[in-house]
């Protein structure tokens, strides 16, 4: 068998074609982010993630700090245990809180991590004390019509 | 015969429909037979690989150029039109996302194929079918070379090979025509841009589903070429009505093919 020019051009064309799945692996799809940061594992109890998905940002001051790696369920204090991976490049001290949020009116739900004044740092796999859960739509807007209602009670009383 | 008329042409009508109907079945089970025997017999076309390159560079190389200006375009103007959408919502930062979904999941493995079918399918089923006109493919029988192997295998597994990687290509160049359009031309930011495409595009989930994808129909669109020119009539019409049949059952198994694969993938459980 010999060699010949439809070869070299057969062979630009899978090196080509595994460039462009290549691209689409690490450019698009994001395969190289994180894997090869170091990072350490923060736990977090929160009474309601609400949509919060996997891989979700965790942001402090708005900068991607780390992502969230595993949502479980704890089945003696009924709450959600949200791990998340923070870069080893940041820091935080021990009595950071830590908030579900959402970026936007319908955009996704990520974390938000606000520093606290403790001068012990966090380490790999210490609890964030502090958390408040994601806002439930329903339950504000319930809130809201009990609130009226009992405000409608209380001028019907004062007209009595 | 006028009070048996109607009842006698019913009954030609009935007559003629069974008949399709049961060569169609015939053929369909012609044509998995075909593919088994291709598929046993197909170690030349893996041994002497030479072969298959040849019939690669006529069936991909050959298709790179539709394949890479057609991804330009579609990308472009799936930026244009959902920037169109996405700014009603004020999200035109999701622009990303969008162009990058829909090209791996969808639109990447469904338009390369079906471009692939009626540039290289056709081209195969034509080839093919012109070699059985001429006497060629019997000709071989005669001199004791097999065909199926020597024609039909490298033929068949060159549009395997072709079809993934020009998919991926496909959505390669439309991601980038999309960034053309949504950065330099109507001013998205550009961290935005990538960073939510890199988030919500999933390694497992979207792109290797869209290989898997484009693998399958590489091979519905390669059985069917090759299918149809070996069992085209050798005559010019014949050849004509095969290479025409390849392009309408490709272009229809791949569109049937996807609505199954996307309902297996993509609708399974994650609740996305």
């Amino acid at each position: 068998m010999k060699r010949s020019t439809i070869d070299a051009w057969v062979g630009a064309f899978v090196a080509l074609g595994l460039a462009g799945l290549l691209f689409l692996a690490l450019k698009v799809g994001n395969l190289a982010s994180f894997s090869t940061d170091q990072t350490y594992q923060v736990l977090a109890k929160f009474a309601n993630i609400g949509g919060l998905k996997v891989r979700a940002p965790v942001k402090s001051a708005g900068v991607v700090v780390g992502r969230v790696a595993e949502v479980r369920f704890d089945n003696e204090t009924y709450e959600a245990i949200v791990t998340l991976n923070l870069s080893a490049r940041f820091q935080f001290p021990k009595d950071t809180a830590a908030k579900i949020l959402t970026s936007g009116l319908l955009g996704e739900q990520y974390v938000g991590l606000e520093a606290g004044g403790d001068g012990v740092m966090l380490k790999n796999g210490d609890r964030l004390r502090l958390t408040q859960s994601a806002v439930v739509l329903e339950n504000l807007i319930s809130q809201f019509l009990f609130s009226k209602a009992a405000e409608g009670k209380d001028e019907k009383g004062a007209k009595k | 015969m006028a009070e048996g008329g109607p009842v006698a042409d019913l009954r030609q009508g009935l007559e003629r429909l069974g008949r399709t109907f049961t060569a169609k079945i015939w053929r369909l089970g012609f044509a998995a037979r075909f593919l088994a025997y291709l598929v046993l017999h197909s170690g030349v076309a893996l041994r002497r690989f030479g072969l298959t390159i040849r019939e690669i560079y006529f069936a991909g190389v050959l298709s790179l150029i539709i394949i890479l200006i057609s991804g330009l375009f579609v990308g472009m103007v799936l930026g244009l039109q959902g920037y169109e959408t996405l700014q009603r919502y004020g999200s035109s930062e999701a622009l990303g996302i969008l162009v990058a979904l829909s090209l791996v999941r969808e639109l990447g493995p469904v338009v390369a194929g079906l471009l692939f079918a009626s540039r290289a399918g056709s081209a195969i089923t034509a080839e093919i079918g012109l070699m059985k006109a001429t006497e060629q493919i019997a000709a071989m029988e005669m001199m004791a070379v097999d065909p199926i192997a020597r024609v039909v295998a490298p033929r068949f597994w060159a549009g395997v090979i072709s079809m993934p990687l020009l998919a991926a290509l496909f959505s390669a160049m439309g991601i980038f025509g999309g960034y053309l359009v949504a950065v330099p031309l109507i001013g998205v930011d550009q961290g935005a841009f990538w960073s939510q495409m890199q988030a919500s595009v999933d390694v497992r989930e979207d792109i290797l589903n869209g290989v898997i994808k484009s693998i399958v129909f590489g091979i519905a669109v390669s059985w069917i070429a090759v299918f149809e020119g070996y069992d085209a009539p050798p005559t010019a019409e014949g050849v004509s009505g095969a290479t025409t049949r390849t392009v309408v059952t490709s272009s229809l198994a791949i569109l049937a093919l996807d609505f199954v694969l996307t309902a297996l993938m993509f609708t399974g459980g994650n609740g996305r």
